[in-house]
């Protein structure tokens, strides 16, 4: 793999995956950064991995559920305590299309 | 100086128990060394986020294990009603509604909270300077960094602010910042410890452990934090109970060392330091041989795809609806979301969540994620054929002493390359010690001690018998 750059189109892409803003000033400096350090990690791609399985997990566990029964949960005013605007007893979002 | 201040926490809790010692007494005095760093801001060690306001009310009787002896607490861990911050702008005076079972359960032992301490955001960082709440000095000199993720924690117990405190290790989290400032950090085996309450930074990482003044304090704060939790379906009953170590020796206790973290890219003085350790556990009866992790040199770049990953996902909650910071006067939802996020987080939080959203996304996932998870693959495999061989693996726990503050801010990668020896031990799930083992330019240097899966009572057993020996004397960091 020869050296990553990743451009300026890529970045605003990314960003929006990650729904995350950027200013103009942060754009660069993010694709040189992320450019960089793709360029380090890609080493991984020199290895012979092809048969080698996936690890996700270190611990291997299996049906770990609970028994299905209710329980009371957190009470509706402790869990808008923190909520940044509240109405009718829930959180309060701007409209998906203005 | 309360002459207390320097009683390990196994010393003070028996104090107390004894009764010549009092819990009120003993937290009044933390409480006012804690509050008075919190009060200097940048001209103290700035290891706080939060300092109680008031004693305990009411102390644990004095036959409760942990005897009401003060406990700080890494930010990131949510305390009902504390704010929990983890470090970063969007979760700016974040008061949970509940508290992590790693804390519920120290203090079911015993413990007083007296603070939250200082990290990198979502302990994401070597340093300690990516918290929104400025950074932490290293108490051995306040020019250089006390490491990272969970610098303050260790700063404050490194200088006499705190008797022991709470972390968490993702890569290196707790183990570099106890090197860099000369104390004791574990880091248990993935599942020990119950992730519940912790904010989450990598979640097939992330593990919880102590920094303390020295290895029987470790100990005695594991045993009281370890075992299944129905609200983490990842953790696990520990095997059996942790013992407060007492080795005086290492005879027959075979340490295996691998060549790939003795040479290149770690600092002259470290290395002395770590030979001089490993002439000691000879002294002391240990059979020394080098042993390979042939993958281990790739254990970084895995990490640095793998924790991300994970980290854009789990960071996808802080989105401004339900709890901390949401931008104003936003036009739509997305808009919202959006400039949220940008107003929230620090750049290395964004840096990483960019990161974890390319190496995801659709056309790239095969090349990053799938290939990092197949390395993590080998480097456990590594481990295990290691283990077939030796009782325990000894590296440096960091490459280089405490660096200068503002040194590798400006190089993302430098600041990757503190956890070269941290990061194997973290993707193959095992339990990692890091103790001091001697100075290298009036600095402190740590020593790393790795076991298998569980085998924390040998690993601290091994860390016991060196720090008697060593004899690595703290004292004067102590503010």
């Amino acid at each position: 793999m020869g050296a990553t750059v990743i451009e300026r189109d890529e970045v605003l892409h990314v960003a929006r995956l990650a729904r995350l803003a950027l200013s103009e000033d942060e754009i660069e400096p993010m694709a040189r950064e992320l450019s960089a350090v793709l360029d380090h990690v890609a080493k991984i791609a020199e290895l012979d991995l092809g048969d080698v399985a996936p690890t996700a997990h270190v611990v291997e566990i299996t049906g770990a559920l609970r028994p299905d029964e209710p329980r009371p949960c957190l009470p509706r005013e402790v869990a808008l305590a923190q909520a940044p605007v509240v109405a009718d007893d829930g959180f309060l979002v701007p409209s998906p299309q203005a | 100086m309360s002459d207390f201040i320097e009683l390990s926490a196994v010393a003070a809790a028996e104090a107390i128990a004894g009764g010549s010692l009092s819990a009120n007494e003993l937290f009044e005095t933390y409480r006012a060394r804690a509050a008075a760093d919190r009060a200097a801001g940048e001209d103290g060690l700035n290891c706080f986020t939060w300092v109680a306001e008031d004693a305990p009310q009411a102390f644990p009787s004095t036959d409760a294990p942990l005897a009401g002896v003060p406990l700080a607490v890494k930010d990131l861990f949510c305390t009902d009603g504390v704010p929990s911050q983890s470090g970063s702008r969007i979760l700016e005076g974040y008061l949970p509604p509940y508290t992590a079972t790693a804390v519920a359960r120290l203090s079911g032992a015993g413990t007083s909270l007296l603070a939250k301490t200082n990290q990198d955001e979502f302990a994401m960082g070597s340093s300690n300077e990516n918290s929104a709440f400025g950074p932490v000095r290293n108490p051995w000199d306040r020019t250089k960094v006390p490491g990272g993720s969970s610098g303050g924690s260790a700063a404050a117990v490194a200088a006499g602010l705190a008797p022991w405190a709470l972390g968490t290790d993702t890569g290196g989290s707790i183990r570099q910042p106890a090197a860099l400032c000369g104390i004791v950090g574990l880091k248990p085996t993935y599942g020990a410890v119950s992730r519940y309450g912790m904010i989450a930074f990598a979640s097939s990482l992330d593990q919880a452990g102590p920094l303390t003044r020295d290895v029987r304090d470790a100990a005695l704060m594991l045993r009281h934090m370890v075992g299944r939790d129905q609200c983490d379906a990842t953790s696990l009953q520990f095997p059996e109970a942790i013992q407060l170590p007492t080795a005086e020796r290492l005879d027959g206790v075979r340490l295996g060392v691998p060549d790939e973290f003795t040479g290149e890219g770690i600092e002259a003085g470290v290395l002395e330091a770590f030979q001089a350790a490993l002439t000691r556990a000879e002294q002391l009866g240990a059979q020394i041989s080098e042993v390979r992790l042939p993958h281990a040199p790739h254990a970084l770049s895995a990490y640095y795809v793998i924790a991300p990953a994970e980290a854009s996902s789990n960071l996808a909650r802080f989105d401004g609806v339900r709890y901390g910071l949401r931008a104003d006067d936003a036009t739509d939802l997305l808009d919202m979301y959006t400039r949220t996020r940008h107003d929230g987080f620090g750049p290395e939080v964004k840096r990483r969540i960019m990161l974890g959203t390319y190496a995801l996304s659709s056309g790239y996932y095969d090349a990053y994620y799938g290939r990092a998870q197949r390395v993590r693959t080998k480097i456990a495999a590594d481990f295990r054929s290691a283990f077939d061989q030796v009782d325990l693996i000894v590296t440096p726990t960091a490459p280089t002493v405490a660096f200068g503050l503002g040194e590798k801010t400006a190089d993302p990668l430098s600041m990757y390359l503190n956890d070269v020896c941290t990061v194997p031990m973290s993707l193959a799930g095992i339990p990692a010690v890091s103790i001091p083992c001697g100075l290298s330019q009036g600095l402190p240097v740590g020593l790393q001690i790795a076991g298998p899966a569980f085998s924390e009572n040998r690993l601290l057993d091994a860390a016991h018998a060196l720090e008697q020996s060593i004899g690595f004397d703290g004292a004067s960091a102590r503010v």
